[in-house]
């Protein structure tokens, strides 16, 4: 596992790490967890036999909102799950991350695994559940592996299994592969690949909290909301959310790719400015100007380079910069890009992973495609903006899953601030800026 | 029923591995399984014949076209035999930013072949990838769908093609 240039000397995520402080890229394993103050806070629980709900409760003081996408409050969320309900209940972590742009569970797996493994535990103490899987990307195998290794040392420890640390408590969790399908990181598609099925999203309601994992109340979180969770119990809620500002409590794990010198993972305050990340980034890689930038993954607005740089990077300032924070993957582009192409490589990601359920999306992710194809080779015709924008329009808020809005609202941001290049296209036959492959 | 018993088709060393897979879910719940299943067994035989995937129905006591099912939707599965490695790089916007085309460019070029195509030899078959989220690390090859290699500039693919015998 190649791993990234340390930007900094000692923590590899920056300065303003908690999550990942004193993580160097070679201190995954349990003694080093443990060194660094690890399963403390489960610990903490276990002998103070602090109730559940104060576990939630403390949770909901944090403010901390879902890191997959949606920025659900996490707290409210363990709080739908039915604690006294008499049958097995699931806990699912999704690792399933494959929105071009975002690779930080990634890193939180590779480097910090443990961390995963007692948020789990803990959520599992706080919902009652006895049973977790964790849903892995499955392009990163050998990270699979190393998680596997992990669950194993924390089970050899006594963290992990029956009657957890002597007491009466008990949660077994397993790894599970995906294998290939960017859909499964929704979160009824994973379910139903977890069953042992083609992923394909349910509908809902009903919400997993009622029927999940095999028809069972199940809670799914992302791996970096789990790995905020010990933090936040050893420190307490307010203080997560101190680090942060109102409503968007705590720190973030930022993916930075593309145009920047050092792209790579940084988790910084929310409400940190985004020429600061940028900046943390070594900038924009060969001084080259900032033209756009895709604040929270592929399927986010894009945003020009003026109101990005005006913005802080949390979840209420990106909204209303006009995008969405995301899973906090910021894709970089130089005024060199041609924004055409670059929605022409992303319109061919989502016709290539609609998972061919609901028709909008099925036969509008191709048609997106296959217009900008023709705009981006020289054959556009002067219709086809607005076709374009009402094609995406027709598919958004048209199918059971976001993937449908995923893909139409790049094409709706892009063509919202370049539709200059668009129109240039298909006037000229040639981009506005130089070719590139 | 005249298939073959999985015993014929998987060494025992794979079917003692799926029965780990399978020790993971609950007892009525061994479809679960399935595609941990599948994996072992194409590591195994190198791709997935309609054989090979009846046995994995076999043992998971799934019908047959509910593996074929799986199989066919998950991308990383290979229906069809490839070379005896299988390269896919991902060409997605953040890695095109990063020289991901550069990389795939270089790929085509130096071997000859296009995408989805293997070389005469029949010792690599390059493939197109969608995100692998590990775009910090870009450009990103996949080395037969399990070892991801980070950071492919022009210079490291012609030393991994000299040591991919």
């Amino acid at each position: 596992m190649g791993l990234p240039i340390p930007p900094f000397a000692g923590d590899i995520f920056g300065p303003d790490a908690v999550i990942m402080k004193g993580i160097t890229g070679a201190n995954w394993r349990l003694k080093d967890y443990e060194a660094r103050g690890g399963y403390s806070a489960l610990k903490k629980i276990l002998s103070e036999n602090i109730p559940p709900e104060n576990v939630v409760n403390e949770l909901k003081k944090s403010s901390l909102r879902g890191r997959g996408g949606a920025g659900f409050p996490t707290g409210l969320k363990w709080s739908f799950m039915p604690r006294q309900f008499p049958g097995q209940k699931y806990l699912v972590c999704n690792s399933d991350e494959g929105e071009p742009g975002t690779f930080k569970d990634r890193d939180i797996l590779r480097y910090n695994p443990h961390i995963l493994i007692e948020g789990m535990i803990i959520g599992g103490y706080a919902m009652g559940i006895t049973v977790g899987y964790n849903y892995i990307h499955g392009e990163i195998w050998e990270v699979y592996e190393r998680f596997e290794e992990a669950l194993e040392e924390a089970r050899a420890a006594g963290y992990l299994g029956d009657k957890i640390l002597g007491t009466d408590f008990s949660f077994q969790l397993h790894a599970h592969h995906g294998f290939g399908a960017y859909i499964c990181g929704e979160e009824t598609a994973l379910l139903e690949s977890l069953e042992g099925k083609k992923g394909q999203p349910r509908f809902k309601p009903p919400f997993p909290a009622s029927f999940g994992l095999y028809g069972k109340p199940t809670t799914i979180n992302n791996t970096e909301t789990f790995a905020a969770v010990p933090w936040i119990i050893n420190n307490g809620g307010d203080a997560f959310l101190a680090l942060g500002k109102p409503n968007n409590g705590g720190t973030k794990i930022f993916s930075i790719s593309g145009d920047v010198a050092r792209p790579g993972n940084y988790e910084i305050k929310l409400g940190t400015p985004f020429s600061k990340l940028l900046e943390m980034a070594g900038g924009m890689r060969d001084g080259v100007k900032l033209k756009a930038v895709i604040p929270g993954g592929s399927s986010m607005p894009v945003l020009p380079a003026e109101i990005m740089m005006a913005t802080d990077m949390d979840y209420d300032s990106i909204a209303k910069a006009g995008s969405m924070l995301g899973s906090g993957a910021v894709i970089v582009m130089n005024e060199t890009r041609c924004m055409v192409k670059s929605l022409l490589r992303l319109s061919y990601f989502y016709y290539e992973e609609s998972c061919g359920q609901c028709t909008p999306c099925r036969e509008g992710t191709g048609w997106l495609y296959r217009m900008v194809d023709r705009i981006e080779h020289g054959k556009g015709r002067p219709e086809d903006l607005d076709m374009l924008d009402n094609v995406a329009q027709n598919i958004q808020g048209r199918t059971i899953c976001a993937l449908g809005d995923a893909a139409a609202m790049p094409v709706r941001a892009f063509l919202k601030h370049y539709r200059d290049e668009f129109q240039y296209h298909i006037d000229h036959k040639k981009c506005v800026v130089a070719p590139y492959i | 029923m005249n298939a073959p018993l999985p015993n014929s088709v998987l060494s025992a060393e794979a079917l003692a591995r799926i029965d780990k897979a399978v020790a993971k879910y609950p007892p009525d719940r061994k479809d679960s399984a399935v595609m941990a299943a599948l994996t072992i067994a194409q590591a195994e035989k190198g791709w997935l014949s309609t054989e090979t995937m009846d046995a994995v129905a076999q043992v998971l006591g799934m019908p047959p076209v509910a593996v074929y099912e799986v199989a066919t939707f998950y991308t990383m599965y290979d229906l069809k035999p490839v070379g005896k490695y299988k390269l896919t790089v991902c060409t997605n916007l953040p890695c095109a930013l990063q020289g991901a085309t550069h990389a795939a460019e270089h790929l085509k070029k130096t071997l000859g072949i296009g995408f989805n195509e293997t070389t005469a030899d029949g010792r690599i078959t390059l493939k197109e990838g969608e995100c692998m989220g590990a775009c910090g690390d870009a450009p990103v090859l996949l080395q037969n769908n399990h070892k991801m290699l980070c950071a492919m500039s022009p210079e490291k693919i012609d030393q991994l093609l000299k040591e991919l015998k």
